[in-house]
């Protein structure tokens, strides 16, 4: 056993599904059961034709570990595909975030301006308030949501990653 | 899954649709059974499932056996299905009767029995609303299956049920359970035949690579202390699987040892087979674990009771692992050569390549010394024990076991044994020799105290002119010993054989080796009598309280043509040797009493 096989790493475990009642279920109960760790989860329907649903659910774990989540996994009854994406393989991983910031006078021009740099996008707008939409890396929305926090940050809502890899590969 | 629709809303004529006669679900459910070969449904009735027992009750095809305890028809159906092959049926009532049948159902999943459990559920409107004797069946049993249902609509239910019987019993086999709301039953529903292309996203892989086979076999070569690690895996892939394995065994000249659960794949007498490893395994089994070179572990997934202390586990060897679950490869120990497939092809496809892959003539294959160190350790008697012979003298439990083997053999019936959990279970698969797959039934993976009784009502359902014993503890044969009424009602044959020590044997065993002889609730206080409690459920009771007792106690129990529930009255405070204490490496077994006190802090936490 290598040291780096004892080495946590961060991951995206992408899972393409059977769209069935149960399936998430499935998934989460068995990371929770073998006491896998789920950072952010995120699931919506992919394929409406083949009734197939992806789950992304970034971990941190061992590359050991990983390789037994890729196989629990992929044994369950309703998992097509799994696929575990760390750093080492070339992937774009996104999070979206909604951000509500409660400010007025120079706090709120100050807030107006920080989203600007941030491309972030006010959807919301009230006399007192915005809500920004906020499209990036992970790090990127934590950085955005700090500077906020001074200037009136009062409510987050954020999807949790999905990813995919780069270049023809698929799942 | 989409809200449920009306439940009569049924799917327009497709091919292959029998229309001609409007059916009910109850109806439909039982013509699936009958195409998927059921014969015998172990179950108990209730509310929810009324309408599916007034179908069996209005049919002759399958015979339904009542048991007494929702728990006990999974364990009925598990020794059902393991002395068969076929799959076991359990049917119970929604609510408490599908709560009752988890514990059987992780059982099934730990030993990969194929067993599809149908319970009953309220109707699909009274769904979620606490209503009386509903549970969350699906959600409870969700990781204690391989794979659940919930029927909610009439048309689900002949492919769902075709499908179930197909999950359960392909790829690595496991209990499925179909969850039936009452109104579905009642109402019609629509047949159809087994889906052509079930689950889609289920494929599992049964053929293995040809390349995973020729690096093996090109190790298994070059191996001059070889040893074949067989388990369960042999077992349920068919008897076939253990004719080949002896092809194997005999054709390579190798050791073989193996798992609790792979017990009766090789014959107990075979010089080439060492016994069974692990906790409880024999010296030269275990040495030869720790010391060969070429480890080739076929149908097994090295469980800590077989691997003991990991970091010290076979720690020179080549290894090869192969499995019908490719999450077992590399789960517990890192492998050389990972092979996925069912275990009789990888078997096959191994005679195959080891025929043409000639012998290196650089390196012939020279296993004498092997074998030569292998003989030493055998001459350490690791299974040997004294009995003392002088009329009065205490029985020691292995001496039972032991004298039982002889009788039933010498009967020449076909026979098989069901154990519960303890040491009386070590204690049969150490001095009970299985010569054939298939007659061995015990619960490894879970360790259900309780399974033995309901598994011999499976067996001697399935199998009613054999000799069907269970090899019992006085405590765990309480655990289900309702079944005695199952035994009585279906005039079966069954033979009890409870060693009784009074008791929680293997609890007291640890207590004395790990908590300084504390005995903390493991003494079986205020037991029954057990040859009245025989009586009172129509059986004979036998009781041998001395040695000069135990023949004849064994012979008229083998004789005797109905149940028999015999009380053997053994050795009160005797330990099952040898054993790896929690902890230790395989080369560090205690061989009897007296090698005590080496038992690490660490080993303590183990369990």
């Amino acid at each position: 056993m290598t040291t780096q096989q004892e080495i946590p790493v961060s991951a995206v475990i992408a899972i393409q599904v059977e769209n069935e009642s149960g399936a998430l279920a499935r998934v989460i109960g068995l990371f929770s059961g073998r006491g896998y760790n789920i950072e952010s989860l995120t699931v919506a329907p992919v394929d409406e034709t083949r009734h197939q649903s992806r789950i992304n659910i970034v971990t941190t774990a061992t590359p050991r570990v990983l390789e037994q989540i890729r196989a629990q996994v992929e044994r369950l009854v309703p998992v097509y595909r799994v696929s575990v994406m760390t750093k080492q393989d070339a992937h774009v991983a996104r999070e979206m975030a909604l951000v509500k910031v409660i400010a007025s006078g120079e706090r709120r021009a100050d807030a107006l301006r920080i989203a600007q740099a941030f491309r972030a996008h006010p959807v919301d707008a009230s006399a007192t308030s915005f809500v920004f939409e906020l499209t990036g890396a992970t790090d990127k929305l934590d950085a955005f949501i700090d500077l906020m926090r001074p200037l009136g940050l009062a409510e987050v809502s954020r999807t949790g990653i999905v990813a995919i890899a780069r270049g023809a590969a698929i799942l | 899954m989409n809200a449920a629709p009306h439940q009569t809303d049924l799917k327009p004529h497709t091919p292959g649709t029998d229309t001609s006669v409007v059916q009910t679900g109850a109806e439909v459910l039982l013509r699936v059974l009958s195409e998927q070969g059921v014969e015998v449904i172990f179950g108990y009735p209730g509310g929810a499932v009324l309408p599916i027992y007034d179908a069996i009750f209005r049919q002759n095809a399958i015979r339904h056996v009542l048991v007494r305890h929702e728990q006990a028809a999974v364990h009925a159906a598990e020794a059902y299905a393991r002395s068969t092959g076929k799959v076991g049926v359990v049917l119970v009532t929604s609510g408490p009767g599908a709560t009752n049948t988890v514990t059987g159902l992780l059982d099934a999943m730990l030993d990969s029995i194929p067993v599809v459990c149908f319970s009953g559920q309220v109707g699909v409107p009274l769904i979620g609303t606490d209503a009386f004797q509903e549970a969350d069946t699906t959600g409870i049993t969700r990781p204690a299956t391989k794979y659940n249902y919930l029927i909610r609509r009439a048309d689900e239910i002949a492919p769902s049920v075709h499908e179930a019987f197909h999950i359960a019993r392909s790829g690595r086999p496991g209990p499925v359970l179909v969850d039936l709301p009452k109104n579905l039953m009642v109402g019609p529903a629509p047949y159809t035949a087994p889906p052509r292309a079930p689950h889609p996203s289920y494929q599992p892989q049964t053929e293995p690579g040809r390349e995973a086979i020729a690096r093996a076999v090109a190790a298994m070569k070059g191996a001059r202390k070889p040893l074949f690690y067989t388990g369960g895996g042999v077992i349920n892939a068919g008897p076939e699987a253990s004719v080949a394995l002896r092809r194997l065994v005999e054709k390579t000249g190798f050791p073989c040892t193996s798992t609790l659960m792979g017990l009766g794949a090789m014959p107990s007498d075979d010089r080439r087979f060492l016994g069974m490893l692990g906790m409880h395994g024999t010296y030269e089994a275990n040495m030869a674990t720790h010391d060969c070179d070429v480890l080739i572990a076929l149908g097994s997934r090295f469980d800590d009771r077989v691997t003991g202390r990991l970091d010290a586990f076979s720690p020179g060897s080549f290894k090869i692992h192969a499995d019908i679950d490719p999450s077992q490869i590399n789960k517990i120990v890192r492998v050389d050569v990972g092979v996925v497939g069912d275990v009789r092809r990888v078997i096959e496809m191994m005679l195959e390549e080891w025929d043409c892959t000639p012998a290196n003539p650089r390196q012939p294959i020279d296993l004498a010394q092997w074998w030569h160190q292998i003989g030493e350790w055998r001459g350490l008697d690791s299974l040997g024990f004294t009995q003392d012979m002088t009329p009065g003298a205490i029985i020691r439990p292995q001496y039972a076991i032991r004298r039982l083997h002889e009788l039933a053999t010498a009967t020449g019936r076909d026979t098989y044994v069901s154990t519960e959990v303890g040491q009386h279970q070590m204690w049969a698969a150490q001095h009970f020799g299985f010569d054939r797959p298939n007659r061995w039934l015990t619960s490894g993976g879970l360790g259900t105290m309780g399974y033995g009784l309901p598994a011999a009502v499976g067996a001697q359902i399935a199998h009613p002119d054999a000799l069907v014993i269970d090899i019992a503890g006085e405590a765990s044969i309480l655990m289900n010993i309702q079944e005695l009424s199952t035994i009585a009602q279906y005039r079966l044959p069954v033979k009890v054989f409870i060693l009784n020590n009074q008791y929680m044997g293997m609890v007291r065993q640890w207590q004395e080796l790990l908590h300084e002889s504390r005995y903390s609730e493991s003494y079986s206080a205020a037991l029954p009598d057990f040859v009245k409690l025989a009586e009172s459920f129509h059986g004979r009771g036998l009781r041998a309280t001395c040695v000069d007792e135990l023949d004849g106690v064994i012979t008229e129990m083998l004789a005797h043509p109905g149940p028999v529930v015999a009380d053997i009255c053994v050795a009160q405070e005797e330990n099952c040797y040898p054993m790896i204490p929690s902890g230790a490496p395989h080369n560090q077994m205690l061989l009897g009493p007296g090698q005590d006190d080496e038992i690490s802090a660490e080993g303590r936490m183990l369990v």
